[in-house]
């Protein structure tokens, strides 16, 4: 590892136990080198998790650390977020950890505009507990318990994020790394809730059953799928059907809920 | 045009082999060894780092300083 990330870790607990090739270090590696491009204080950080192989990742980072309970990740960060608004929150979640389990606690996140970032490792499977469909797995994957095809729609997690609210929206993935480093450091600057969400690769899981067994092979994939919002703002919706569409979809200026909860605080105490 | 002075660093016991850095190097630097990957054509590396940023396990340094 370069020299100046090591202080980002906790070397004594790497290598980490992520499968060879899974996106997840990928994920972890671009959202230290983000912190360090902006150069952020460290001790005025704070990554939040829930359950699930992703979910590790603050583990393996030498920040102020919480692994919490399963879907709850943006529950406690919105407590963190409350007691002390001057941390940098950041929460990193998985996408069954995210859009299933702690679906409310993201839509009501995303409605308050909290200043959280929520970066989605989005592998489209539940890879801890042995490849269980998620509700971002796609229609017609297959997964451990769904041996006969996905019959569910998956979410569309930036379009659920910018229903429900929150205020920075965009979708990296893991083979466009540059990419995704920018698009979180955008998003780690941004004041409100914002949301970034990963695609990335569970070999062992998602690949094995969906015959891409290799990393390379899902790799590929990704990068056959992808085509940024621009192009795809000219492609008809035959032509976006199994594409990712990549960047960013929405950013705007709303109130942050802990500056107009200060506001309450003022008030109440008998201010202005 | 001054000359190239590009070094990678692979961090051997890091390596899962993968093999995300043998097959999306723009420039087919890397070979394989076992599933490990060897440098085999450092002259052609443009330094773009791609290798470094895809590897899931920080095992590969590339440019000029840092590197021990």
């Amino acid at each position: 590892m370069r020299k100046e990330l090591q202080k980002y870790f906790r070397n004594d607990k790497l290598p980490h136990i992520w499968c060879p090739g899974c996106g997840h270090g990928i994920i972890t590696g671009a959202v230290v080198r983000a912190i360090d491009n902006l150069k952020l204080n460290q001790s005025k950080v704070c990554i939040v998790s829930g359950i699930g192989c992703s979910s590790r990742a603050p583990g393996y980072m030498n920040f102020n650390t919480l692994h919490t309970t399963h879907g709850r990740a943006l529950a406690f960060a919105t407590g963190i977020k409350m007691a002390n608004p001057d941390l940098k929150i950041l929460v990193l979640t998985g996408d069954g950890d995210c859009s299933a389990i702690g679906g409310n606690h993201f839509i009501h996140a995303a409605r308050r505009n909290i200043d959280i970032t929520t970066i989605v490792f989005n592998n489209s499977i539940y890879g801890m507990t042995g490849g269980q469909y998620s509700p971002m797995t796609p229609k017609a994957a297959f997964a451990t318990t769904a041996p006969y095809g996905n019959i569910d729609r998956n979410f569309d997690l930036c379009k659920l994020a910018q229903s429900a609210g929150a205020t920075y929206v965009a979708r990296g993935t893991v083979f466009h790394v540059p990419q995704l480093i920018k698009l979180i450091e955008k998003a780690l600057k941004h004041k409100g809730f914002s949301l970034l969400d990963v695609v990335d690769i569970c070999p062992t899981y998602f690949g094995r059953r969906n015959k891409m067994s290799s990393p390379i092979a899902m790799m590929n994939k990704i990068r056959e799928m992808s085509v940024t919002v621009r192009s795809a703002s000219k492609m008809s919706e035959e032509e976006l059907s199994g594409k990712i569409v990549i960047g960013e979809f929405h950013e705007e200026r709303v109130p942050e809920y802990t500056e107009e909860y200060a506001k309450v605080i003022e008030k109440a105490q008998g201010g202005n | 045009m001054t000359q190239k002075n590009i070094k990678i660093y692979i961090d051997e016991k890091a390596c899962k082999k993968c093999g995300l850095c043998i097959a999306f190097c723009p420039k087919k630097v890397y070979g394989s060894e076992g599933g490990k990957p060897v440098i085999v054509n450092l002259s052609a590396c443009t330094d773009c780092k791609l290798c470094e940023l895809r590897c899931p396990d920080y095992a590969i340094i590339v440019g000029g300083e840092n590197i021990e």
